[in-house]
């Protein structure tokens, strides 16, 4: 094995704890939050491995930067230890239905991967992932597309002070 | 070079256990959290596709990253929308419960 495959499989532990840590605090909120961090931390990590190094930067500055500081902003605008959270256990059927989901999705994706047989990476061209290549296609091939992510996003902006802003009666 | 099925299996872990956070967590913030995850899980396996298709010798293509950056921008607006709905349903109810939030239930 060949250090980024160690690696790999490293960040993956990683993700994967940092998602149960999310799933399983249940008393805590921040907690939760932190488990999230690490791991959208790791995804950008597992990004660079893949070679997708704008990716794993816009992972960073995106996600564990802007959304997750946003998440807990609302946290910690709300005293979370004074509301009790998560009193009510969840419902029995929730548990249920969570359960047979979970199972399916799983047996359906690995059996996918499994029959699917992807091929192995190959290498790469010279000077693949880098920006220019992606800034290129995004102001080509892809403009409308792009537009309509700066529109969405305006109408998101507005929504959100609108929502913010006044009580719902 | 990285085994892709691993990461596209790992991409289906993590989905499913963002699955399983926003059905049995009643907490609105962690629900939001845990849909993030799932978004996160399909960007994994968006990426570790493009990688096969980034080593096609007929014509490397960068499509998989592309969509990740569209799906980056329909979750940061996402996030931007919950959260000011949560901002506006605890100041209205005092409670981050969705079980508090049943108004619309059928």
């Amino acid at each position: 094995m060949t250090i980024e495959v160690v690696l790999f499989y490293a960040l993956a532990a990683l993700a994967v704890f940092g998602a149960l840590a999310m799933l399983l605090f249940v008393r805590e909120v921040v907690a939760s939050a932190m488990g999230l961090a690490v791991t959208m931390v790791s995804l950008a990590g597992i990004y660079l491995l893949l070679e997708a190094h704008l990716i794993a930067a816009l992972q960073i500055i995106v996600y564990a930067g802007a959304i997750l500081v946003l998440f807990l902003f609302v946290i910690m605008l709300f005293d979370p230890n004074n509301d009790d959270f998560d009193r009510a256990d969840p419902p029995q059927i929730a548990i249920k239905v969570a359960g047979i989901a979970a199972a399916l999705m799983l047996g359906v994706a690995i059996a996918g991967v499994v029959s699917a047989g992807l091929p192995d990476a190959g290498e790469l061209p010279e000077g693949f992932g880098g920006f220019r290549d992606i800034g290129l296609q995004l102001f080509t091939a892809y403009v409308i597309p792009v537009e309509a992510a700066g529109l969405l996003l305006l109408a998101a902006m507005v929504g959100a002070v609108v929502l913010a802003k006044q009580r719902i009666d | 070079m990285l085994p892709i099925d691993h990461v596209i299996g790992l991409s289906a872990v993590l989905f499913t256990i963002g699955t399983v956070g926003a059905l049995t967590r009643r907490n609105l913030i962690v629900m939001l959290m845990s849909i993030e995850l799932m978004l996160n899980a399909a960007n994994l396996a968006f990426v570790g596709f493009n990688r096969i298709w980034a080593a096609n010798p007929e014509g490397s293509a960068l499509d998989g990253q592309i969509f990740v950056l569209m799906v980056v921008t329909v979750a940061a607006a996402e996030i931007a929308i919950g959260l000011g709905m949560v901002i506006a349903l605890v100041r209205n109810r005092d409670s981050m419960n969705v079980e508090d939030h049943s108004v619309l239930k059928w």
